[in-house]
């Protein structure tokens, strides 16, 4: 309980914290709507229509999930290390990955505004009819994925401490997480040497329980595999951690440099 | 000759000291990785939407992505001053403004080039796009007036950096304002008629759409009408950007303040 308690106060904190900030909550909103908007134009532009327009609008709108953890997650702990916090989280009496996720998790919630906010965009200003066959399955498909891209944020964090400049690294691997999880692109149709990268990565999996709710299919094992793979984000997270706070109490710094 | 020195010297020195952006940690990620999956997640989009051809795709996300030095650069002409500290002698010192902030687009410029080439040339041989040799010295003019363009616009965004702080947050806007509107993905004549009128006033727009016709084999001098108006919208742009810049620093010395809260 006093664990969950943790996650749930320092989820909310670190929410309103982004939410005040206008990199990560305006442009969370903004940048992936510009994407959105294209995708939109080009599939209007090819007559797109029926399922094939709602599979574009579920895939561009879980796009700002993805898009607002990337690079704010691979700089969270530059972030920290800049204020001046980061050696008070590690040193905290609580597990040093456990305190991350509330971290990661406010930035895939964020996400999730911009997810509602595409969504609407796509029905108000291209008239995409977002009839969603099973709401429930949906909605627990989008937490389930929400939580799954904060997981792979928080590995992403804590692999890239020592990366001075990691903000560049979570900019970079933006668009090719897009592409290779399926988000837009059926993974069949991506090189066959794409598909095992694709296969390890959460995303993959909840966007394929998203479209499979929102189609009338069962996404249960697709949430399966996606909790699985966070699950397993979440083991290399604390492995990766305990060896950097021993690294770090053993240098007696967490400095860089 | 002073006016020279800065225009090149100063330029030089101020592109090295500001633009962070040139440590090989960020430089490769950026403007190496990042431009040729902007041209495949677009190209693999075009397939299963069904519309265009891979070399549309493969030449407006290549030549957009000179954008990105030329705004953010420019941006942190003054917004990196800011951090740095520094942007009070700036303003203070009686350097020429004209040969100052030119002399700091110049390298811009040239990395925004650079860059859209890089991801053309790499991209093209990826993704098999045949673009003939006869194409490539038309096609490099377009993107030099594309990159011109877009710093004019870039020089814009510094002058609105003396007042807005979040320089980064400014110049994500307005490349993913030109993303969408831009003619990189959709033609604007596909585009509705609001958005038409917008991207003619738009850098880009022109440079990209006359990219498509030299590689379709239409010769410079049929395309130097797009070419001219693209490099006019960026003499617009800068022009508006210097005005901008010297109104708002006489504001500063008015108000005694550079702090924008």
């Amino acid at each position: 309980m006093r664990l969950l308690r943790l996650v749930a106060v320092a989820w909310w904190l670190q929410l309103k914290m982004r939410s005040r900030s206008a990199f990560d909550g305006l442009l969370s909103l903004l940048w992936p709507g510009f994407f959105a908007t294209t995708i939109f134009m080009m599939f209007r532009q090819g007559d797109a229509s029926g399922p094939a327009l709602l599979s574009a609008a579920v895939g561009s709108s879980a796009m700002g999930i993805w898009s607002a953890v990337s690079t704010t997650a691979a700089f969270a702990l530059q972030m920290e290390r800049r204020q001046g916090t980061l050696e008070l989280l590690v040193l905290a009496p609580q597990p040093f990955a456990l305190l991350l996720v509330p971290l990661t998790l406010s930035m895939a919630t964020i996400g999730a505004y911009s997810m509602v906010a595409t969504l609407l965009w796509g029905r108000i200003a291209f008239g995409i009819d977002i009839s969603i066959a099973d709401p429930a399955a949906f909605v627990l498909a989008v937490i389930v994925t929400v939580f799954a891209i904060g997981m792979l944020g928080m590995l992403i964090a804590i692999s890239s401490i020592r990366y001075r400049t990691a903000w560049a690294l979570g900019s970079a691997i933006e668009m090719p997480v897009w592409l290779i999880c399926g988000f837009l692109v059926a993974i069949n149709d991506l090189p066959a040497w794409v598909r095992p990268l694709s296969a390890v990565l959460a995303p993959t999996w909840g966007v394929a329980a998203m479209r499979a709710a929102a189609t009338g299919h069962s996404p249960w094992a697709n949430l399966g595999w996606c909790l699985l793979t966070a699950a397993s984000y979440g083991v290399i997270a604390v492995l990766v951690s305990r060896w950097m706070v021993h690294s770090a109490r053993a240098n007696a710094t967490l400095a860089l440099s | 000759m002073n006016s020279l020195r800065l225009f090149f010297v100063g330029g030089l020195i101020s592109y090295r000291a500001l633009f962070g952006w040139l440590s090989p940690w960020i430089l490769v990620p950026t403007f190496l990785f990042a431009p040729l999956f902007q041209i495949f997640l677009f190209v693999y989009i075009g397939r299963t939407a069904g519309v265009n051809d891979d070399r549309f795709f493969l030449i407006g996300n290549a030549v957009v992505n000179a954008a990105v030095p030329c705004l953010f650069a420019m941006g942190n002409t003054i917004g990196g001053e800011r951090n740095a500290g520094t942007l009070p002698l700036l303003i203070a010192s009686p350097a020429k403004r004209v040969p100052l902030f030119l002399g700091r687009a110049l390298p811009v410029i040239l990395n925004g080039f650079l860059v859209a080439v890089f991801a053309l040339v790499v991209g093209a041989l990826l993704l098999r796009v045949d673009l003939p040799p006869a194409t490539w010295g038309g096609i490099a003019v377009a993107i030099a007036a594309c990159s011109i363009s877009c710093t004019g616009l870039g020089l814009l965004g510094a002058a609105v950096a003396l007042r807005v702080r979040e320089t980064a947050v400014m110049s994500n806007i307005v490349l993913g304002t030109l993303i969408v509107f831009a003619g990189v993905n959709v033609p604007v004549t596909a585009m509705p008629g609001w958005m038409q009128g917008v991207a003619q006033w738009l850098p880009m727009t022109h440079g990209i759409h006359a990219t498509h016709d030299l590689a379709a084999g239409r010769s410079l001098g049929s395309v130097s009408g797009a070419l001219l108006t693209e490099l006019l919208l960026g003499a617009f742009y800068a022009t508006l950007g210097l005005t901008l810049l010297r109104w708002l620093e006489w504001e500063s010395r008015a108000r005694a303040t550079l702090d924008t809260a």
